[in-house]
């Protein structure tokens, strides 16, 4: 078991209004899984994906990641497990302008000091020469195609071995082709052993999952596994 | 290897804005050089003053006309004349016990001619042992003796400077030149000295002190008594025999009421370097103001770049930055702006001081090219911490940034 989550709310305060983006949410996530959330904005999936990346701290109820109860972390424990057990694949990418692919791949590493530099880096260039971008590590990210861009922003989120990879709407910015690269890669590396937790808002990209969560007004109304599963090699379409 | 690459990452987004970099680094460039130039200035021209003093020659006291206070200006200074003191004054403090020489002056300004060159030179009249007690002597010929001085004999001996104008290569011995008219015989030059206490010495010529009262100016005054006393530790001892000799022969029984005031060098050297000290700091307090201005503008700048790499931030703290590494980012960010500009700045500071003593000494002044450690220790301690008080600010903020909120912005 990678994931427990045991009744988890998040109410946001703000001005003394309490917003509440979660009631009471319990699931559970095995190692080796891929989870693709769903709902509409405003359903709670992006609160519940800041919650299980350590981004935000939950108001109550319990979350046991990896068989740690990680519910009472304070900021520079969620950091920590952010930096060595959690991998981000964003919607924009978000790599650093002006930062070469090589040192954008290497960001993470910077805040694991105990790394040995020349494994890490050699651990780099074997990632993205598997996703087929070895010949760009010393371009910048304005350089890059939007799939490209979203490919070293995979590899960023597997330098530091992460225990977990979560992507929030990962073909969002991208054209069908570029996507389908990407949900290749995130199915290649699911068969790996990889755990994945995916949000997303299209059918069709959640199809590429394993299993598939749908949320509304901060509940699970649905947790269903995939009968049949997209390979995303077949081609992914509307 | 965290923070190595952390200095590395700072210099490659200072030099990704390298004129906005530049820019920020002015305000401190100019501070840290102003503060350095500043400070060796006033060394220099304290340096100077206090030479010139000393220049006149040690143990040397002198007697003005005109009561004035201690610590204030004497009465001469305001362009009074006071004509209380006399040639005979001089006589009788030669006889006191621990002085050793004893010189009475009056200066006037005329033409001096001769053959077809002419020019105006101040013209001092002296004692004859006014080469005694101003450490000098003459270089050719010889100085004049007490006897031309009660003879009121028309004898003059020149400034290095004035032989120059006037005679050229020549001998100029015992040829007779003209100071307003009256006819001198030139018996001796003077030796090169230079300026002392602000006045040109070569450019000056020395005529027996009688001769100038009478002949040439018609008074019966002196500007100044100079006397030279033994040893140091006797000074004291000296000034209140003088003091005694001239209220007895001014008939004064209150010193209250005395006509005549005692300066030693020592006591001018204590007033003097008391007054450039206070003067050195007070310029060195005004540069250091624009220090601060330039830190001002580093917080400035450390804020827009905060801002603008908010997403930045957001990211690094997604991936695993805890909240003193961003910090620390900043931190060094603003740091490094500030020691290269304070490195620079103290290139520029020496390297204005250094021009300034090249152009004062173009001037005949002995000004000597004085940068302390201190002045440089000084100025990058406080650029150094300027860069980090000013970038604590904009870094703190940086830190606090919510990773998700940071990440959404535009």
């Amino acid at each position: 078991m990678l994931i427990k989550t045991d009744n988890i709310t998040k109410d946001y305060v703000d001005d003394g209004l309490v917003t509440p983006a979660l009631h009471g949410v319990s699931f559970e996530v095995n190692e080796g899984e891929f989870l693709a959330v769903m709902g509409s904005s405003g359903s709670g999936k992006s609160t519940l994906m800041h919650i299980i990346g350590f981004l935000d701290k939950l108001t109550s109820g319990k979350y046991i990641f990896d068989d740690q109860d990680t519910s009472n972390f304070d900021d520079d424990q969620l950091a920590e497990i952010r930096n060595r057990k959690v991998g981000f694949i964003f919607q924009s990418y978000n790599l650093l302008p002006r930062t070469s692919v090589l040192d954008n791949v290497l960001l993470p590493t910077i805040y694991t000091p105990h790394l040995n530099k020349k494994e890490v880096e050699k651990k780099a260039l074997n990632l993205l020469d598997k996703v087929k971008l070895s010949e760009r590590i010393n371009h910048n990210p304005n350089q890059l195609s939007g799939g490209e861009q979203q490919r070293v922003a995979i590899v960023r989120a597997l330098i530091n071995q992460s225990r977990l990879i979560l992507a929030d709407e990962p073909t969002g910015n991208l054209d069908s082709k570029s996507g389908q690269e990407v949900m290749e890669i995130l199915q290649d590396l699911n068969k790996e052993g990889h755990t994945i937790l995916m949000v997303t808002h299209e059918k069709y990209v959640a199809e590429c999952a394993r299993r598939i969560m749908v949320l509304r007004d901060g509940e699970i109304i649905s947790d269903n596994k995939v009968n049949k599963q997209r390979l995303a090699k077949d081609g992914i379409e509307k | 290897m965290y923070f190595l690459s952390t200095i590395k990452l700072s210099f490659r987004n200072l030099a990704l804005q390298k004129s906005r970099s530049f820019l920020t680094m002015l305000g401190i460039i100019i501070g840290v050089a102003a503060v350095i130039s500043i400070m060796s200035v006033g060394a220099s021209a304290q340096d100077l003053l206090l030479a010139q003093v000393r220049a006149m020659g040690s143990n040397l006291v002198g007697i003005l006309p005109g009561a004035s206070d201690e610590a204030g200006p004497p009465a001469a200074m305001y362009g009074i004349e006071i004509t209380t003191l006399k040639h005979e004054d001089g006589l009788a403090i030669e006889k006191l016990p621990h002085i050793t020489a004893v010189s009475s002056y009056i200066n006037g300004r005329g033409t001096i001619s001769y053959l077809s060159e002419s020019k105006d030179y101040n013209y001092m009249g002296v004692s004859e042992d006014y080469t005694l007690v101003e450490d000098t002597k003459v270089n050719s010929g010889r100085f004049f003796r007490q006897d031309e001085i009660d003879s009121l004999s028309r004898v003059v001996v020149l400034g290095s400077k004035v032989k120059e104008k006037l005679f050229g290569d020549d001998d100029p011995l015992n040829k007779r030149i003209k100071i307003s008219q009256v006819s001198f015989k030139v018996i001796g030059v003077m030796e090169e000295r230079g300026v002392v206490a602000f006045q040109n010495q070569d450019e000056q010529v020395f005529v027996p002190i009688k001769t100038v009262q009478k002949l040439l100016l018609g008074v019966n005054h002196l500007a100044f008594i100079r006397a030279k006393i033994d040893k140091e530790e006797n000074i004291d001892l000296a000034i209140s025999q003088i003091k005694n000799t001239i209220r007895f022969r001014h008939n004064i029984e209150d010193p209250i009421k005395d006509d005549f005031s005692i300066r030693s060098t020592d006591q001018t050297l204590d007033i003097l370097g008391t007054i450039t000290q206070a003067l050195k700091m007070f310029l060195a307090a005004v540069a250091a103001i624009s220090l601060i201005v330039g830190g001002i503008g580093i917080m400035n700048i450390m804020f827009v770049s905060v801002n603008e790499r908010t997403r930045e931030i957001g990211l690094r703290k997604a991936i695993g930055a805890r909240r003193k590494n961003i910090l620390i980012q900043f931190l060094i960010e603003s740091s490094i702006m500030t020691l290269i500009g304070g490195l620079i700045g103290i290139v520029m500071g020496i390297l204005i001081a250094w021009v300034i003593t090249i152009g004062v000494n173009y001037f005949g002044y002995d000004w000597k090219f004085i940068v302390t450690p201190l002045s440089v220790f000084i100025s990058t301690l406080m650029a150094i911490s300027v860069g980090l008080l000013f970038g604590l600010w904009p870094a703190n903020r940086a830190s606090k940034l919510n990773p998700i909120q940071a990440l959404r912005h535009e």
